[in-house]
């Protein structure tokens, strides 16, 4: 039986020139949501902005979007957003954050369950106050902080400074570009989504880990080997491998995408193109950051070649 | 080389099958679980039979998630009113008045005593309102819980402190918790979750409850009775309060409390037999049948004000002495509305009102749609790797696919015994712990190719793939976990129960990717003593 190869033995390709462009790209990507970020900003949900979702199923198997915006829009609730989706008659509605304080919102429900129950069924409900979003929103971020910090002190104790700098770098280019994704196709992000960002956060760090792991093993044995070539070996070295992980997790996420439900498929398709962005970041952007930062910064002493490989 | 000790294996096969058969119950549904416990010989012991399901969540089986919060305003309101009147019972005592009466000021009240001497007498007694914060078990914590300050001009101001307020916060979610599980056990609700979430929180989770309009109702209510007297025109000493019967027209009623709801023994709903209006039937203890007999007696004719959380529910005549010590409570009541009042007056008062914070209601066919869609989900995602696998590593990948099966119910037998909830994230969690568990084999073998490659023999090939490739998923694993860990303590509800997942399978992968699939790769090199790499 032939099995499969996805990546050619002995390949020697040079990774390091895709450099050339992957900077700037990765610049300019990082810069335009650096731009939509202020400018469009993202799509919080309720767990950050506060508010009411409703999702409600017609009985009937249609449902009339117009009638229920009129509806709803007569409620007084202010501004209300309706819209369909799936093909079974699902409408979602959400409210905006009432004033008056956290008990304020139950009046939203209470309302939306005496009007439509007679013709839809509530399938999901969910209220969060103002003070609860603020805090999600803080612990949140306090997360993605903290992991990102605990992370780099682990790569500090595990690896040279100068590895651990790089592929931090990378992480956080990761988690710009995912914000993008976020910003422009307008998925609402949500406590859910921190932990996207989370999960994409150790994809990424696996991705830089394998490498290094390899740069660092081939540090050891070409201890006169310039830099940028000693990084195409590591990442020719590991190749195949990342082509088959990524290639195997994109399949599974892909099974989630398309068979997941709709509740997790907006999780799935983040965590999808963050497989992408990790596969790439690792290879287009942690590793020829060594060249820059320097490979041999803390062997400089016992090999003084290789600073001046690394210099070049 | 690829030998294994005999205790290696051993204790490697055991951990495994003990993981596997603590996964079986989550394998069946309920009759099918209620059989097999039934086939199992009594003489097993049974502790030695996994009997436990895995854990679905809210957002999977359906039901609502409540969190409440504790109202520090009312309660500060109401610690201020018996500051108040202990204060006025300590000036009655020692004889001493105060100019102006006494004023309530921002957290605590004021009184004014210009006379040195009378100061001198009362001042020991007010500090003994004071008390120190902690536990008389563990010692103070530090602090007291009231603050005294004493002007030359004679105002003494007794406030509360921070940690005192603290503390009765901290009292009072304890109270609280106790008093929703006996309002919710009343409602005859299976399965709910009281707890506590953070210094003033009490979060409730009821699986299964698809509206939760009722259970709002009965938690929004603090449930302090009490019953007093309909003032009598040109009567000082009164509370305004609105009467439901009046269409909420407020009325005076007398600040003297005859009864309150902690004088209750029990509280039923009925109908009365003459009107065949709901009513509530209650108890009282004999401190309360006493005073309310005495009550009763004086004050024949006169109408009796039913309060309920400073509203006047009811106000019925005193039709004659009611000294038996039960009595009802009538009124324009709907069934629904006479369960409520009964299953909050047998469950007692809240000390403070509870805010709702967080509601989050699944109904049961969105969770039931959920699961099935989940469970596709990672059929189909186990069948391309399965399949990929394989064509890529052929005998290998199938040995790589046991260890993932393997895995997949590790982490179902873990998160069972160690009653984990599995929530929609989750489902999410164990496809990518898929992917993480397929990272570790390939990492390994295609370490294993390089040095069969690079001039090995098979044996040693395999070995060195095996022992190089074992850092790099030390690293990566590690990483993944570090994330994941923090996910875990900041992470709430379905994405803690992500974060969960994501540990479990990081912690089975080391057992399966790299013990289990290198015992089995030994087998089946002392079996087939191949020449050359199968891949």
């Amino acid at each position: 039986m032939r099995l499969i190869r996805l990546w050619p033995e002995n390949s020697h390709f040079d990774f390091m020139r895709l450099r050339r462009f992957s900077f700037p790209l990765s610049a300019a990507i990082s810069i335009a949501t650096a731009i939509v970020l202020v400018t469009i900003g993202l799509n919080f949900g309720i767990d950050f902005k506060g508010g009411t979702l409703m999702e409600i199923q017609a009985k009937s198997g249609q449902a009339n979007v117009a009638q229920i915006r009129q509806t709803a829009e007569g409620f007084g609730f202010g501004d209300v957003e309706v819209q369909e989706f799936g093909t079974g008659g699902e409408v979602s509605l959400r409210f905006p954050i009432q004033a008056g304080g956290e008990s304020a919102q139950a009046a939203v429900v209470q309302k939306a369950r005496d009007t439509f129950s007679n013709e839809y069924e509530f399938r999901r409900v969910e209220t969060v106050g103002p003070r609860v979003s603020g805090e999600l929103v803080q612990s949140g971020t306090i997360g993605v902080v903290l992991s990102v910090i605990a992370v780099l002190f682990y790569l500090w104790f595990r690896f040279e400074r100068e590895l651990a700098v790089a592929s931090i770098i990378g992480t956080l280019h990761d988690i710009v570009l995912t914000i993008g994704f976020f910003v422009i196709t307008r998925h609402e992000f949500n406590m859910t989504s921190i932990a996207a960002i989370l999960t994409i956060v150790g994809y990424s760090l696996n991705e830089t880990v394998v490498v290094f792991d390899r740069t660092r093993e081939l540090m050891r044995r070409y201890k006169t080997m310039p830099a940028e070539e000693l990084l195409n070996l590591s990442i020719n070295h590991t190749m195949s491998r990342t082509i088959m992980t990524a290639a195997t997790t994109a399949l599974s996420l892909l099974a989630l995408v398309l068979f997941g439900g709709q509740a997790i498929q907006g999780f799935a398709q983040v965590m999808l193109y963050g497989v992408v962005i990790c596969t790439y970041s690792a290879i287009c952007i942690s590793s020829p950051m060594l060249i820059y930062i320097g490979l041999r910064g803390s062997e400089s002493v016992k090999v003084p070649e290789g600073r001046a490989a690394a210099a070049e | 080389m690829l030998r294994f000790s005999r205790s290696k294996i051993i204790a490697t096969m055991a951990i495994i099958v003990i993981g596997l058969l603590l996964a079986v119950p989550s394998m069946m549904n309920r009759e099918q679980r209620q059989a097999y416990l039934n086939a199992i010989p009594s003489w097993v012991p049974s502790w030695l039979v996994p009997s436990r399901a895995i854990v679905l969540g809210l957002d999977l089986q359906g039901g609502s998630h409540v969190l409440l919060e504790v109202d520090a305003q009312d309660l500060l309101r109401g610690q201020i009113t018996l500051l108040r009147d202990d204060v006025r019972r300590i000036l009655r005592d020692t004889r001493v008045s105060s100019q102006n009466g006494i004023q309530t000021v921002q957290r605590g009240v004021q009184i004014r005593v210009p006379d040195a001497a009378e100061r001198d007498r009362l001042m020991p007694r007010l500090r003994e309102l004071s008390q120190p914060i902690g536990n008389a078990m563990l010692g103070q914590s530090g602090g007291n819980s009231v603050q005294i300050n004493t002007t030359p001009d004679g105002v003494i101001t007794l406030t509360y402190t921070d940690a005192g307020i603290n503390e009765r916060v901290r009292r009072a979610v304890d109270q609280s918790i106790e008093v929703v599980r006996r309002r919710i056990d009343a409602t005859g609700t299976t399965e709910p979750s009281i707890q506590r979430q953070g210094a003033d929180r009490v979060l409730v989770q009821v699986p299964g409850l698809q509206d939760p309009q009722q259970l709002k109702a009965l938690l929004g209510e603090t449930g302090n009775l009490e019953f007093r007297l309909l003032a009598q025109p040109g009567a000082t000493d009164v509370d305004m309060l609105p009467m439901e019967d009046a269409g909420g027209q407020r009325v005076p009623v007398e600040r003297r409390v005859i009864a309150e709801g902690g004088d209750l023994t029990d509280a039923q709903p009925a109908f009365d037999s003459q009107t065949r209006q709901p009513i509530v039937n209650f108890r009282f203890n004999i401190r309360g049948a006493q005073r309310f007999g005495q009550a009763t007696t004086e004050n024949l004719g006169r109408q009796l004000a039913i309060v309920l959380d400073n509203r006047v529910i009811s106000a019925p005549t005193i039709q004659s002495p009611i000294t038996g010590g039960s009595g009802q409570i009538s009124g324009s009541f709907t069934v629904e509305q006479v369960n409520n009042l009964a299953v909050l007056l047998r469950s007692g008062a809240l000390p403070a009102k509870l805010t709702i914070v967080e509601e989050r209601t699944v109904g049961p066919g969105l969770g039931r749609d959920s699961i099935e869609a989940g469970k596709l989900a990672t059929y189909v995602a186990g069948i391309f790797v399965v399949i990929f696998m394989f064509a890529t590593y052929g005998v290998f990948g199938l040995i790589a696919n046991i260890a993932l099966l393997v895995h997949v119910g590790l982490i179902f037998g873990l998160m069972s015994v160690l009653e984990a909830t599995l929530t929609l994230p989750g489902i999410a969690g164990i496809v990518l712990t898929i992917g993480t568990a397929v990272d570790s084999n390939v990492l390994i073998y295609e370490r294993i190719r390089e040095e069969v490659r690079s001039g090995r023999s098979i044996v040693s090939g395999i070995q060195a793939g095996f022992d190089r490739a074992f850092a790099t998923i030390i690293d990566s694993n590690s990483t993944m976990a570090i994330a994941a860990l923090i996910l875990f303590f900041l992470g709430s509800g379905p994405v803690r129960g992500f974060a969960v997942v994501f540990i479990l399978g990081i912690l089975t992968t080391v057992l399966t990717a790299v013990t289990l699939t290198r015992m089995m790769i030994a087998l089946w090199y002392q079996w087939m003593r191949p020449k050359v790499l199968p891949f």
